[in-house]
C-alpha cells in the first residue's frame, strides 16, 4: 500500500511539474480592461498561430494588484514575459538585476523601424531590456465650441495667450481648465508640462531621480506659473473631491472649456459632444525651450528568471513586428511604437502621432519618472497648492524632506 | 507485519488513552483552531511587526533599520493628523449608542407594520460601506451633488465640505455614524427584546415613569448590550478605513487621513512595506489596549 501511495505521490507531482518543463510560454499581463484584454487576447492567438509547437498560458491581473504582485513574480517564481512600463519604473528592476538583456532583438531594422525615444526608454547603460509596444500623448483636449463662444480664434500657442484665453472664457462664464485631483495625478500632468517648457526635459529628468532640490530657484519658477493661472481662476473649484472621470462631466456639459489628460480620455467623449472636442499640445511657456511630451509608454519584458526565455525573446520580436503593433494598437486606440505601422484612423491619434514623432523628447508622466514614494508625496502638495498657493514654501519643504529621504542626498 | 504484537500495544495505547483522555481531549478539540489562529493572526501579527523594523520596497533585500521606522513616524505630521482624526472619529462614534438607543427606544412598540419600519430603519447597516460612500460623496459633491442643489433652494448659500481641509473629515464621519446608529439599533433592539415586561409593569407600579423610568430601570438592563456597543464604536472608528478610502482618499492633503488608510496609502502606494508596517503596528498596539480595557472590564464584571 505504502508503495502505491507514494507513486501515485511522485505521479502527481510529475504531472504537476511535466507541462512546465516542455515548451510552456507564461506570460503575466496586466490588461484588464475590456478593449486591452481582446487585444491581447487576439495578438496571443496570433503568436500561437505561428508557433503551434509552443503552449502559450496568458494570464491576465487586474491593473492594480499587478502592480504589488510583479515584485512577488521577478523575485521569486517567474513567469516568461511580463507587462510593464517603459522608462523609470523599468530601470529600477534592471538596475537590481532583475529583467533579462535583450539587446539581440534590436537588430538595426528593427531599430530603424522603432521610434528613437522608444528605444532610449528601454536601454540603460546601453543595453535593451524591453520591447515598447504603445504610448499615447497627453495634452489639451477642448471644446472648440466653447472657446468659440468666449472669443478665443485659435487655441493658445504661448503663455500669453494661454491667460488671455483663460480670462475671456472667465467673462463667459466657463471655467477654463478642468480637473479632479481626487486621485492626485492629474495635478503632475501640470507640473509635468510647466517644468518641461520652463526648464527643459534634461532638468526635468534630473529632478525626477532626486539629483535637484525642490526648494530650487528653477522649481520655484514653475510654481510662480501655474500661481498665475490659479489667481487668474482659470481652474474648476472644488476639484479635490473628485477623481478625473467625475470632473469630465464639467466638460461635457459646458462648464469648463479645456482638460489637461491622456488620450484615454476619447474614449468617454459622449457622441454629441465628440464632434465638438479637439486636441492641442501644451503651450509654449519660454520661447527657445525645445519640444518635449510627456508620452507614457508601455513594454513587454523578460524576468532574469525565467524558464523559457527562448520562447520569450521569439514573443517579445512578434510583439516589436509592425504588423502587430498595427493590430494591438487599433484595438487599444494607443500608437504604435513601430513607426511602420499604421496608426488607427482617428484624428486624436493622428494629431498625437503628429507631436510625438516631433518630439526632441520623450518622459513617461511624474509618476512613472519619481519613486512612487516621493510621487505620492509630492501630488498631495501640487494638490495642497492648487487649493491654497500661499502654502508653497511648506509644500516644497515637505516635498524637499521627502526627496533626501528617498533619494539619500 | 506480525500479529502477536499488535493486540498488547492496541491493549496498551488504548489504556493510556484511557487513563488520559480527560487531559487530552480539549486539546485535541482546540488544536485545530489554535492552528489555524496561530497561523492566520498571530503569524501575520509577529511578521508585520518584524517588518517594520525594516525599510523595504518589496524587491530590493530588506535593510535592517531598527526603530528608524517608529522615530520617523513620530515625528511625521501626516501621523499626527492621522491620530487626530481617529481620535475624531472615535468621540462622534460615541454618539452612535445614544443615537441607536434613542431608535430602539422608539421602534420597540406593538404597532401594525413595526417590523417593516425596523427593517427601514437597518437598512443602513446592512448596505455595505463603499455604497455608503459612494451615496454620501455624491450627496455632498459641490459641482454634481443633491445637497448643492437643494440648499439654494432653501436661500442658503451652496457648500464643498470635502473640499474643505477642515470640515472634510466631519463629513466623512458623518457618512460612518448612519450605519454605525443602524448597528447599535439592532443591538438595543434585541436588548429590549429580553427586557421583561413584568419588570417594567411592577417599577410602573413604583410611580417610575419617563426618563426616571428609562434611566433605573431599562438602562441598568441594558448594560451588558451597552458595553458590546460601546465597544464595537471604538473598534470601528479606529479601524475606519474604506469610507476614507471612497470618499476622500485621505485628501485635500492628508486632511481627511486616519491610520488605516495611511498604513495602505505607505504600504501599496509608495511602496514603503517597513514604513505601513510601523504604521499597522502602532495602529495595532492603540486597538490592543482598547480591546483589552474592554476584556479586562468584562473579566472583572463576570468575577462580580
Amino acid at each position: 500500500m505504502r508503495g502505491v501511495g507514494g507513486l501515485a505521490a511522485l505521479g502527481l507531482a510529475l504531472a504537476l511539474l511535466g507541462p512546465a518543463s516542455a515548451r510552456t510560454l507564461v506570460i503575466n499581463a496586466n490588461t484588464s480592461d475590456p478593449a486591452p484584454r481582446a487585444a491581447w487576447t487576439a495578438a496571443v492567438a496570433g503568436f500561437q498561430r505561428e508557433n503551434p509547437d509552443i503552449e502559450v498560458k496568458f494570464n491576465v491581473y487586474d491593473h492594480e494588484s499587478y502592480k504589488r504582485s510583479i515584485r512577488n513574480w521577478l523575485t521569486g517564481g517567474s513567469p516568461d514575459v511580463v507587462f510593464w512600463f517603459a522608462g523609470n519604473r523599468m530601470r529600477g528592476f534592471v538596475e537590481r538585476g532583475l529583467l533579462a538583456d535583450i539587446s539581440p532583438l534590436f537588430t538595426p531594422e528593427v531599430r530603424a523601424a522603432l521610434h528613437r525615444p522608444a528605444i532610449d526608454l528601454v536601454t540603460v547603460a546601453g543595453r535593451q531590456y524591453g520591447a515598447p509596444y504603445s504610448y499615447y500623448q497627453i495634452g489639451f483636449y477642448f471644446r472648440r465650441d466653447l472657446l468659440d463662444r468666449a472669443g478665443v480664434a485659435a487655441f493658445p500657442r504661448d503663455w500669453v495667450e494661454l491667460l488671455e484665453a483663460c480670462r475671456k472664457l472667465k467673462i463667459a462664464s466657463i471655467d477654463a481648465f478642468a480637473i479632479g485631483s481626487k486621485d492626485l495625478w492629474p495635478t503632475a500632468a501640470w507640473f509635468d508640462y510647466l517644468n518641461l517648457r520652463i526648464n527643459g526635459h534634461a532638468f526635468h529628468m534630473d529632478l525626477m531621480r532626486g539629483a535637484i532640490r525642490y526648494t530650487d530657484e528653477r522649481v520655484r519658477a514653475v510654481f510662480a506659473r501655474w500661481r498665475e493661472l490659479l489667481d487668474a481662476g482659470c481652474f474648476t473649484r472644488n476639484h479635490a473631491s473628485v477623481s478625473w472621470q467625475e470632473s469630465q462631466a464639467l466638460l461635457y456639459q459646458d462648464r469648463a472649456a479645456m482638460m489637461l489628460i491622456g488620450n484615454y480620455i476619447v474614449a468617454n467623449f459622449p457622441a454629441d459632444i465628440r464632434e465638438k472636442m479637439d486636441f492641442a499640445p501644451f503651450p509654449v511657456v519660454k520661447p527657445g525651450v525645445g519640444r518635449y511630451e510627456d508620452a507614457p509608454m508601455n513594454s513587454l519584458h523578460i524576468p532574469a528568471g525565467a524558464r523559457n526565455k527562448d520562447d520569450a525573446r521569439r514573443f517579445l520580436a512578434y510583439v516589436l513586428r509592425a504588423d502587430t503593433q498595427e493590430a494591438i494598437n487599433r484595438a487599444l486606440l494607443l500608437l504604435p511604437v513601430n513607426l511602420k505601422a499604421a496608426t488607427a484612423d482617428d484624428r486624436f491619434l493622428k494629431k498625437g502621432q503628429a507631436l510625438l514623432t516631433q518630439a526632441d523628447a520623450l518622459a513617461q508622466f511624474f509618476d512613472r519618472d519619481t519613486s512612487e514614494d516621493l510621487a505620492t508625496i509630492a501630488m498631495k502638495g501640487f494638490q495642497e497648492f492648487m487649493i491654497d498657493p500661499q502654502r508653497l514654501d511648506t509644500v516644497l519643504a515637505t516635498i524637499e524632506r521627502a526627496r533626501r529621504r528617498v533619494y539619500k542626498h | 507485519m506480525a500479529d502477536a504484537p499488535m493486540p498488547r500495544t492496541r491493549a496498551g495505547l488504548s489504556a493510556w488513552w484511557w487513563r488520559h483522555q480527560r487531559a487530552l481531549t480539549p486539546l485535541i478539540l482546540l488544536a485545530p483552531g489554535v492552528l489555524l489562529f496561530a497561523l492566520f493572526v498571530l503569524y501575520p501579527i509577529a511578521e508585520s511587526i518584524r517588518l517594520s523594523l525594516y525599510d523595504w520596497d518589496g524587491v530590493a533585500p530588506k535593510v535592517w533599520v531598527g526603530l528608524a521606522n517608529f522615530t520617523e513616524l513620530f515625528g511625521d505630521p501626516v501621523f499626527y493628523t492621522a491620530l487626530a482624526n481617529n481620535l475624531c472619529w472615535l468621540a462622534i462614534f460615541l454618539l452612535a449608542p445614544v443615537f441607536g438607543l434613542g431608535l430602539a427606544l422608539f421602534l420597540n412598540q406593538n404597532v401594525r407594520g413595526i417590523r417593516a419600519i425596523r427593517a427601514l430603519f437597518l437598512m443602513p447597516f446592512v448596505i455595505s460601506q463603499v455604497v455608503i460612500g459612494l451615496i454620501f460623496a455624491w450627496f455632498l459633491n459641490a459641482d454634481f451633488g443633491l445637497l448643492n442643489d437643494l440648499l439654494p433652494r432653501l436661500g442658503l448659500s451652496p457648500v464643498a465640505p470635502l473640499d474643505s481641509g477642515r470640515w472634510a473629515i466631519f463629513a466623512v464621519i458623518l457618512a460612518g455614524l448612519w450605519p454605525q446608529t443602524a448597528y447599535c439599533m439592532v443591538l438595543y433592539l434585541t436588548g429590549l427584546t429580553g427586557l421583561r415586561p413584568e419588570l417594567i409593569d411592577s417599577a410602573r407600579m413604583d410611580g417610575a415613569k419617563g426618563m426616571n423610568l428609562l434611566w433605573h430601570v431599562v438602562l441598568p438592563h441594558l448594560r451588558p448590550v451597552t458595553f458590546i456597543v460601546a465597544m464595537v464604536c471604538v473598534v470601528s472608528a479606529l479601524r475606519s478605513f474604506d469610507l476614507v478610502m471612497i470618499m476622500t482618499a485621505g485628501g485635500p492633503y492628508n486632511s481627511t487621513m486616519v491610520l488605516g488608510y495611511y498604513m495602505y496609502e505607505q504600504t501599496f502606494l509608495s511602496l514603503r512595506y517597513g514604513y505601513g508596517a510601523a504604521i499597522a503596528t502602532v495602529l495595532f498596539a492603540l486597538m490592543g489596549t482598547c480591546v483589552g480595557f474592554f476584556l479586562w472590564q468584562l473579566l472583572r464584571r463576570e468575577q462580580a
